[in-house]
């Protein structure tokens, strides 16, 4: 029996390693200076720390230590490469029409979404790509959507709440050759998977801290400095840190734990993949074989080995979770979330509202055992098979009753 | 958010859950109404039905379903244990505000409520129609 509760919501945040908490923690109460001091040890020996993990984070992604630049984590991340690339490389000034092109999908996260919708409002001109129902945007997709005025192509790597991968390298091919610049959210990805931003053909990456099992409030936004030189109007002015990209005084402890977690990541990612997918699996597989109309959503290969999203059907995902308390999981659920309306992500890949309300996400990590996994398939198969004794639709299922046929009166 | 300790009693101990019959049989028998509202793609879904003594008029027993989260349960689980023993006019009195203040419900989970209430009108309506009773006549039965 695993220690309870367990946690598989590692897509929302990991645990902090506590060999990253150990390297950080001189630098709260002994190497507490700040880097931008120029003439005094304690603003030394805090820039070398930040020098240390710069040259860690670069080497996670293949890049120069020189193209990481630290934010607060990927939401800045997003927001600076997305408006930072708009402002400066748009083609009208501000206050009028047509000022470039971008492109982007509609199952993103928020953190690109809402920054590209503003953009919108300001001049620019958007392209929402509509994913396949494996939840994939192809090269493709892509290539036929550039135009002579695309200023800017932002898709990410791995989705937050189905892990699809997206072919990435592809796409950079495509928008590389077309003189665009090429942006990807690469949070669920970075730590987990190879990243090389040179033979991936990435311009802009975004990556954070506290999903590789780092710090919160700490991230990443490489900037590729040749071939070409990109260039980002900063967002937040000051005191000129990160190349004046990123004013605001260095988070060493983060830059620091952020810089060992990176490296922890390169060194553990090949043997930490094989686990963890095998790990996802026998989750798979397990919960297909005990439960009928169960359905793993997103394409069947294309996925990240560390995170599942499944659907239960004639189950809501928010009950679900309520019986399996003992499990911290998402649901794409309405009801986890203040709207009530189920997962945009879901509906995006054509999954219909009801099974949408009744998908689990199970996201896994470097702390998760397979013991943890086996309790979990035993705990959501009683939870699934007790809440379809309450279920009516499951009723009418099992009466050879399509649901679909039925005129439901909305509420 | 925290479920309140009543929702968590009837989301674990469900009260009275169940049908009288295959959804053709209760269709037929007219000592029984039944009540399906919501919808799936709303992430609810509430069946209630009620079976009447035709002697004393009184619902006898009541039995739901529901697909939803725990808060719709523990409405529609509450909703039977508050129907049974009493008459159709009674059972109308029944309103939402009285499951939320019960269950402690939050805000957010005020339409699993409204959906319990709707499942009990809807229910008694269904017992009406079938055994030719206007809504006037019974309102101003007792």
């Amino acid at each position: 029996m695993p220690d309870l509760p367990i946690y598989l919501d590692n897509a929302a945040t990991t645990r902090c390693d506590p060999r990253v908490v150990e390297e950080m923690l001189p630098y709260f109460t002994e190497t507490y200076g700040n880097a931008g001091s120029r003439n005094h040890k304690f603003g030394w020996d805090a820039e070398a720390g930040i020098d240390k993990a710069r040259e860690r984070a670069a080497s996670l992604i293949g890049a120069q230590p020189k193209e990481i630049i630290f934010t607060s984590g990927s939401t800045e991340g997003n927001n600076l490469a997305i408006k930072g690339v708009a402002e400066m490389y748009s083609k009208a000034p501000a206050g009028s029409e047509k000022r470039g092109h971008i492109i982007t999908a509609i199952h993103e996260h928020k953190a690109v979404l809402d920054p590209v919708k503003r953009l919108q409002k300001q001049g620019f001109e958007v392209t929402m790509l509509e994913p396949g129902q494996d939840g994939l945007i192809t090269a493709e997709m892509v290539k036929d959507a550039l135009r002579e005025d695309t200023i800017l192509v932002t898709i990410m790597w791995a989705n937050n709440e189905i892990g699809t991968i997206n072919p990435v390298p592809e796409i950079g091919k495509i928008v590389k050759a077309h003189g665009a610049i090429f942006h990807t959210d690469a949070t669920q990805w970075v730590g987990k998977m190879p990243t090389n931003v040179d033979t991936d053909s990435i311009d802009l990456l975004t990556w954070s801290g506290h999903k590789i099992f780092g710090p919160k409030g700490i991230g990443a936004l490489y900037v590729r400095r040749r071939k070409p030189r990109v260039r980002l109007t900063a967002q937040i002015e000051g005191g000129g840190q990160e190349r004046g990209y990123r004013s605001g005084t260095h988070n060493v402890p983060g830059i620091v734990g952020f810089g060992k977690a990176c490296e922890l990541c390169a060194e553990e990612m090949d043997s930490e993949r094989d686990r963890l997918l095998a790990l996802r699996q026998k989750l798979e597989s397990e919960l297909k074989s005990r439960i009928d109309v169960c359905e793993v959503n997103g394409h069947a290969e294309r996925r990240m080995p560390n995170m599942t999203n499944i659907s239960f059907g004639f189950v809501e995902g928010e009950g679900l979770m309520m019986k399996i308390k003992d499990i911290a999981c998402s649901s794409g659920s309405a009801c986890t979330s203040a709207s009530l309306e189920p997962s945009y992500v879901l509906k995006a890949l054509g999954v219909g509202d009801e099974l949408a309300h009744s998908s689990l996400r199970l996201s896994m990590g470097r702390f998760t055992t397979a013991e943890e996994i086996d309790y979990a398939i035993n705990e959501i198969t009683d939870a699934v098979l007790h809440l379809r004794k309450l279920s009516p639709l499951y009723d009418m299922h099992m009466e050879g009753i399509d649901i679909s046929t039925i005129e439901w009166a909305s509420h | 958010m925290a479920y309140s300790p009543k929702v968590i009693d009837h989301y674990e101990n469900p009260r009275n859950v169940g049908n009288f019959g295959s959804t053709a049989d209760v269709k037929k028998d007219s000592a029984i109404g039944v009540g399906v509202v919501g919808a799936p793609e709303c992430g609810d879904v509430m069946q209630m039905q009620i079976k009447v003594n035709p002697e004393t008029k009184k619902i006898e027993d009541a039995k739901f379903k529901c697909f939803g989260c725990g808060s719709a349960i523990a409405s529609s689980s509450l909703a039977t244990e508050w129907l049974k023993g009493q008459t159709l006019d009674e059972a109308l009195e029944i309103k939402n505000t009285d499951i939320v203040e019960e269950l402690s419900l939050p805000p957010v989970k005020i339409h699993c409520s409204v959906l319990a209430e709707d499942a009990i009108r809807s229910a008694i309506k269904d017992y009406k129609t079938k055994n030719n009773i206007a809504e006037e006549q019974a309102a101003h039965s007792h």
